[in-house]
């Protein structure tokens, strides 16, 4: 019982010091989702025009930057940069990191998002008159995005858990204060169940919410 | 813009005086690296199978195992697996290297979607051709063989694929416990040559090298699969 | 191909010397609950051997479920079914009788044909491999036979020609006939046929028909659940018509379809009439 007891006591203090890494973590997330998804949307867009260098620069930068290691991305933001004179602090060189590999898989979403709907919408907005920029914002648009939220609900998902690699760039989120914490109490174990306890309490919401969305779109079809 | 020019020669003019030196060591570290990934996904694969098999099971202690564990492998980070494998073990008296810790630990949290992606494929076969299989008098086992999961493959061929990319990008985290694989020596290189961009774009090119050959590789067994599957049984 | 053949024929001539009135299936107090609904409530039938049965009533009567029970795709709630004299799915152990071993279900299962209303074709198998193999693989024939048997199954329902073809590019008339070679290639003793037309556009529906008469002519055992009222009437020996998971009335088609005795069956046939 004693020993429970104490087990308790750590948790807690453990814990004090691992929410002010959530903190930091819930802050990567929010600002590299935007970004990622503000490249997504626009590049995506962009797309639909059909200009073909364009296109293939499109091309190019997903192929490329879906297949960086995460890892590799952010080292090359911190440490890389630092040799063309840009020096970056952790949480902005994580933002950016995470933004724009997350920007590939977001121009992926969209694109199939609209891809999906079919062409025949397109003309029904022009038959009403609609100019291709007004039937983008009035008609595809709206009808993507909702086709694309399931995806871009695993896609936050998976960001939230990449954002730990912020910590091998000393971006001072959970994991981070994990490693310092670990290395001053020698209390490992219970740390980093504590961190994946953090973790499942971040992502289940929303694993919760996508599958809520799945299961109606199912039942919808 | 000459003046670019020349700045991007003076980068590029690095590689030559470098790239011997750095040979052998990335070599070492791309076969870590090809490993890590090839384990881990075999590790992933078995767990994935038996999970998938679980939560499709009558058991309804076996089916809430299998939930408990995909849910807990879709919400926590790989990396943190790897810390809790790494660091968290040791003091409870298990002592593992690098590597076959990394093997482990990316294995464990990528069967969880391993488990689901199979599951799918064998969710998305008609139970119908389950009961032709039975008039034809076949025993269950011959009917997961010839006909159930030679078409849960087909489906799930092109998502394993995808996860077998993720895997290997996945595997530059096992550098954060020192096992020496590319990116690890990428890190060690930069500290020491003072050159961080030449070998972190030349470790990027390497594994975009290994995943863009792979997603090929995706596309093409996907068609071939479809063609010639039934030939195969 | 042709030793097969003459193993058929070989079967029709005893059927027509010696065994005239040999009983093939017998179904003794079939019942079948699912939950607290009783689908099939003691259901007796006897199909003589080479005789054709076909099983008409109203949609929800039982008819497929009596079908799926015959087979054991369900297992009946209680009754027994012998096929040639053996008990399927069953084992009597002194007076109890107790579930077989999957094995020896599924052995007994090759004596029955089955073909499906959705046909369950293989689609990841061409049309040649889907009606090889359960020759090839349950029966243990090398490849070779077990495809030109399977050709030969095609040739009988006239759908040999595409053989290299995957399901998905027939058409419904075209993929009921392969699930009807798919069930000829076990060599059966008796085929169940589960309103093999239901799922067809019309017009596709004569070329099943057809076939399916064709193996009528050739002397062979089915029990047939359908609503063609028409066909029963010309093919069947015997149509049984069933209604509220009980048989209701059973004779030669001239009395049960032309001349109805059973208000319920009287009813059925006049809304079927229109």
């Amino acid at each position: 019982m004693e020993q429970f007891g104490d087990l308790f006591t750590r948790s807690a203090s453990h814990l004090e010091v691992l929410l002010q890494g959530a903190g930091v973590t819930v802050m990567i997330t929010l600002g590299s989702f935007v970004m990622a998804v503000t490249i997504g949307l626009v590049l995506a867009v962009a797309r639909t025009w059909k200009i073909r260098p364009l296109n293939a620069l499109i091309a190019i930068y997903v192929e490329v930057f879906r297949g960086l290691p995460t890892l590799t991305l952010l080292f090359i933001c911190y440490f890389g940069l630092t040799y063309v004179g840009i020096k970056l602090n952790p949480l902005p060189a994580a933002i950016i990191g995470l933004g724009l590999s997350g920007g590939a898989y977001c121009t992926e979403i969209f694109r199939s998002g609209i891809s999906a709907l079919h062409h025949g919408q397109r003309e029904a907005a022009a038959a009403i008159g609609m100019t291709p920029m007004r039937a983008m914002r009035f008609v595809i648009l709206p009808q993507a995005l909702r086709i694309t939220l399931p995806p871009l609900g695993n896609y936050a998902i998976g960001l939230i858990k990449d954002t730990a690699v912020a910590s091998a760039v000393a971006a001072p989120e959970i994991l981070f204060r994990a490693r310092n914490l670990s290395t001053e109490t020698f209390d490992t174990a219970l740390i980093y169940l504590l961190v994946a306890v953090l973790y499942l309490v971040m992502t289940f919401p929303l694993a919760r919410w996508v599958d809520h969305l799945e299961k109606k779109r199912k039942a919808w079809q | 813009m000459m003046e670019y020019l020349d700045q991007f020669a003076a980068f590029l003019s690095v590689y030559p005086a470098k790239l011997p030196q750095w040979e052998g060591v990335l070599i070492r570290a791309i076969k870590t690296t090809l490993i890590v990934t090839a384990g881990s996904f075999a590790v992933a694969l078995v767990i994935g199978v038996l999970l998938a098999l679980a939560r499709l099971s009558k058991n309804a202690l076996l089916r809430g195992i299998a939930r408990f564990y995909i849910e807990i492998a879709r919400g926590v980070p790989a990396l943190v697996i790897l810390f809790l494998l790494y660091f968290g073990l040791p003091p409870l008296g298990i002592v593992m290297d690098a590597v076959p810790t990394a093997i482990l630990g990316l294995g464990l949290s990528t069967g969880g979607y391993v488990a689901e992606i199979i599951r799918a494929g064998i969710e998305a076969t008609h139970k119908g051709q389950r009961e032709a299989g039975l008039t034809i008098g076949m025993s269950s086992w011959q009917i997961n063989r010839y006909i159930i999961l030679p078409q849960a493959a087909r489906i799930s061929l092109p998502s394993l694929m995808n996860t077998l990319i993720t895997v290997l990008k996945d595997s530059s985290l096992a550098s954060l416990i020192t096992a020496p694989e590319l990116m690890l020596r990428a890190k060690a290189i930069s500290s020491t040559d003072f050159l961080p961009m030449h070998i972190l774009l030349l470790v990027g090119a390497i594994y975009l090298c290994l995943a863009i050959p792979l997603s090929q590789l995706s596309r093409l067994l996907e068609r071939r699969m479809f063609s010639k599957l039934g030939n195969r049984m | 191909m042709n030793g097969n053949g003459q193993i058929h024929v070989n079967r029709c001539d005893f059927g027509v010397k010696m065994t005239e009135n040999k009983e093939l299936l017998r179904i003794e107090g079939l019942r079948k609950d699912f939950g607290t609904l009783q689908v099939l409530k003691d259901i007796s039938l006897s199909v003589g051997q080479s005789k054709k049965v076909a099983l008409i009533g109203p949609s929800g009567s039982g008819k497929t479920t009596l079908l799926r029970c015959i087979n054991h795709l369900e297992s009946p709630t209680g009754g027994h079914i012998y096929l040639d004299g053996d008990l399927i799915g069953e084992e009597k152990r002194g007076v109890r009788y107790v579930r077989s071993s999957a094995a020896r279900l599924a052995r007994q299962r090759l004596d029955m044909g089955f073909v499906f209303q959705n046909f369950y074709l293989w689609p990841h198998l061409t049309v040649q491999e889907n009606v090889a193999l359960c020759p090839w693989k349950v029966q243990g024939k090398s490849q070779k036979e077990a495809m030109d048997l399977a050709e030969a199954m095609l040739e009988k329902v006239h759908m040999a020609h595409k053989r290299k073809e995957y399901p998905e590019r027939l058409s419904g008339g075209q993929q009921q006939r392969v699930g009807i070679a798919r069930a000829l290639a076990q060599q059966p003793k008796i085929i169940l046929f589960d309103e093999p037309t239901s799922a067809l556009d019309p017009e596709l529906v004569g070329e099943v028909l057809g076939v399916i008469q064709e193996l009528a002519a050739e002397g062979r055992s089915m029990v047939l659940v359908t609503h063609e009222i028409r066909f029963a009437r010309d093919v069947a020996d015997e149509v049984v018509f069933m209604d509220g998971g009980l048989v209701v009335e059973k004779g030669a088609p001239a009395d049960v379809i032309d001349n109805p005795s059973n208000e319920r069956t009287i009813r059925f046939l006049g809304q079927l009439r229109g």
